[in-house]
């Protein structure tokens, strides 16, 4: 391993909600993200896959610095998220986020929504502004007459071109894509997702990619994260990861997804009725009342920190 | 034995502006589960929208057959369209949030159902949602019964769907995209859940979806469709053997599937995006995005025989797409 920071580096970050306002709502507060660590070397894709709730989007906002934590500490390129301004960050670490029909302000043009970041830096001339805007849309696969057009013109995909032109065009080093593909049909996913593919290999980017879709993490990351009710509870080089789970929701999770082989039904993936609930969460394993596999001690014993193999496994009986 | 719907040469037009649905025909058999499996906009939705007698105004519907059982819905008036509606035919719908009442109770919406088509009283309707949350594999079918919709989880909530759809024993339950706001592992216990239903009570089911893991899994028959059209039946095992549209076999190339990824190669994909039909559009809609595409396309194309029950709508013989 080199000896260079790594991309992005987050430790033991903590995110808390105080949701306890209404006359009837409990003063509990809700947990989004309850203590995660990972170091991301540069030009690595880390996946992070996760049901809803399970926090994955409010970590990808606290290491954009859209908001704070409540406790621990992120640094991207070596350095601390707080010491940063909004340009420098900006230049530094840029969102592509699910869907392209609420992010793409709807007055403007493609053009002007691309030359924002430019503009906000304040030191860009108008004339190379443009310059720069029209190649990363050309890179990105929108021909030049797309430019003049307003979002409600384009189609979902290219939509989601033009988000990725904006994040792109500052020449940022790391992206996080927040689901950048699941409001799209399959046939368009596919294609944003050779488009992201073959960005970062040109542009040697690193990615922090948050899905809830397997297929799609397993194509794109070269290690995943699987997050349950705000921690990582398994992380492994991607290839580990698919071929030997060892977490019961890593397993729950691989066992779910519905590959098109006819024939073999739906499978029993072994979870109760009860839902993973971030205002709750149980002691000990927080997992166990789903678990399958639980055992006596998963409801007091915690299984956090545990590796096993090398990797991190937070679960007693794995 | 006669389908429990058949379905032939359906058109949808909206406003005179939009052709949503050009010529579907399809045959739900008793017992069997059917998937009508498209992208978005492809008229998959309209088409059962149209089947239930649910399209918004400005929609036109024309149909040479549209048959429930032996009861001919093109000449059903309003009245006897929601007779059957929620009783031996019924919808499951994507959202349960926005379908429940936010305002009444679980067991008050379950209720009346029963008590709509079947006269029954409010003890003997909550006894049956009881019976059939039950069913639905809900624990506690009591306590349900008195909260509302916000206090239930989303997979929760589509299996109160689905136990409302079940209150009146239908012979056609029609669910679009059931599963498609549920959490994957959710979605599995939704989907796994519907089959029991479906084996144990003869349910036919119409599956709208635009997943082709869940098509597989589920279905017994396929119709693809795209921009408004038919463009391939087959059993589910002939469709996933040997797809035969080229719009068919470009989606299944699409999916990248876990265990076989190979990285820094590009998935398959589909170039261009599904074209808006306007009335009066002839030829195959998928010709601009179609790498075979031949002048004869811009006519109009018939459905051809790939195999005995195996149909494509395509200029091209089997071997060439």
């Amino acid at each position: 391993m080199n000896s260079s920071p790594a991309a992005i580096e987050v430790m033991n970050i903590r995110r808390e909600f105080r949701t306890g306002r209404g006359m009837f709502a409990s003063a509990r507060p809700v947990r989004a993200v309850d203590g995660v660590s990972f170091a991301l070397p540069a030009g690595q894709v880390l996946g992070i896959v996760g049901e809803s709730g399970c926090g994955k989007s409010t970590l990808a906002r606290m290491i954009l610095g859209l908001l704070p934590a409540s406790s621990g500490e992120v640094r991207v390129d070596g350095r601390r998220l707080d010491s940063m301004d909004r340009r420098e960050r900006a230049r530094l670490i840029q969102p592509v986020f699910q869907d392209p029909f609420s992010s793409l302000n709807p007055r403007r043009t493609v053009e002007e929504i691309v030359s924002l970041p430019l503009a906000a830096q304040g030191d860009v001339p108008r004339a190379q502004m443009r310059e720069r805007v029209m190649e990363m849309l050309a890179r990105v696969g929108l021909s030049a007459e797309m430019a003049g057009r307003q979002p409600a013109q384009l189609s979902g995909g290219q939509r989601q071109r033009v988000a990725i032109a904006r994040a792109l065009v500052l020449r940022p080093r790391i992206v996080v894509c927040d689901e950048p593909t699941s409001a799209l049909d399959v046939s368009v996913q596919a294609q944003i997702l050779n488009l992201l593919a073959e960005l970062r290999r040109e542009l040697g980017l690193t990615y922090l990619f948050i899905s809830h879709n397997l297929a799609v993490v397993e194509h794109i990351a070269t290690e995943v994260a699987v997050m349950y009710l705000g921690r990582i509870v398994e992380q492994a080089e991607t290839d580990t990861l698919f071929r030997g789970p060892s977490h019961p929701y890593t397993r729950a999770l691989l066992a779910s997804v519905l590959t098109p082989e006819p024939g073999k039904g739906i499978p029993d993936v072994g979870l109760g009725e009860s839902y993973p609930d971030p205002a709750n969460i149980p002691p000990g394993c927080r997992f166990h009342p789903r678990c399958p596999m639980a055992e006596n001690r998963c409801q007091s014993e915690s299984p956090e920190g545990l590796v096993r193999g090398g990797r991190l496994v937070e679960c007693l009986l794995a | 034995m006669s389908p429990v719907l058949e379905v032939a040469n359906l058109r949808v037009d909206f406003s005179g502006r939009t052709a949503a649905v050009r010529g579907v025909s399809l045959k739900v058999q008793r017992g069997e589960t059917h998937c009508l499996v498209g992208e978005s906009g492809c008229g998959k939705s309209v088409s059962a929208l149209a089947v239930m007698g649910l399209l918004a105004r400005g929609a036109v519907r024309d149909a040479d057959v549209l048959r429930f059982q032996d009861t001919d819905l093109t000449r059903l008036s309003e009245r006897g369209m929601a007779r059957l509606r929620g009783d031996k035919m019924a919808m499951i719908f994507q959202e349960p949030m926005t379908s429940l009442n936010p305002a009444y109770t679980i067991g008050s919406q379950m209720a009346e159902v029963y008590e709509r088509h079947r006269g029954a009283g409010r003890r003997a309707a909550l006894d049956r949602a009881a019976e059939l949350l039950g069913r639905v594999g809900i624990t506690a079918p009591g306590m349900r019964l008195a909260q509302f919709p916000h206090q239930l989880s989303g997979g929760l909530r589509q299996r109160v769907m689905i136990a409302m759809a079940l209150m009146c024993d239908p012979e056609l339950l029609i669910a679009d995209e059931p599963t498609t706001a549920l959490d994957v592992t959710v979605q599995a216990q939704i989907l796994r859940l519907l089959q029991t239903l479906q084996r144990e009570l003869g349910l036919s089911l119409l599956l709208i979806t635009h997943d082709l893991g869940i098509v597989a899994r589920m279905a017994n028959q396929v119709s693809v469709m795209y921009a408004g059209e038919l463009v391939e039946s087959a059993t589910a095992e002939a469709l996933f053997a040997a797809p035969t549209h080229p719009y068919t076999r470009g989606l299944l190339a699409c999916i990248p599937i876990p265990g076989t990824v190979r990285r820094d190669e590009p998935l398959g994909s589909i170039p261009g995006t599904v074209p808006r039909i306007s009335p009066g559009f002839a030829g195959c809609g998928f010709r601009d995005r179609c790498t075979h595409a031949l002048p004869a396309c811009a006519q109009t194309v018939a459905l051809r025989s790939a195999a005995p029950g195996h149909a494509y709508r395509c200029v091209l013989p089997a071997e060439w797409t």
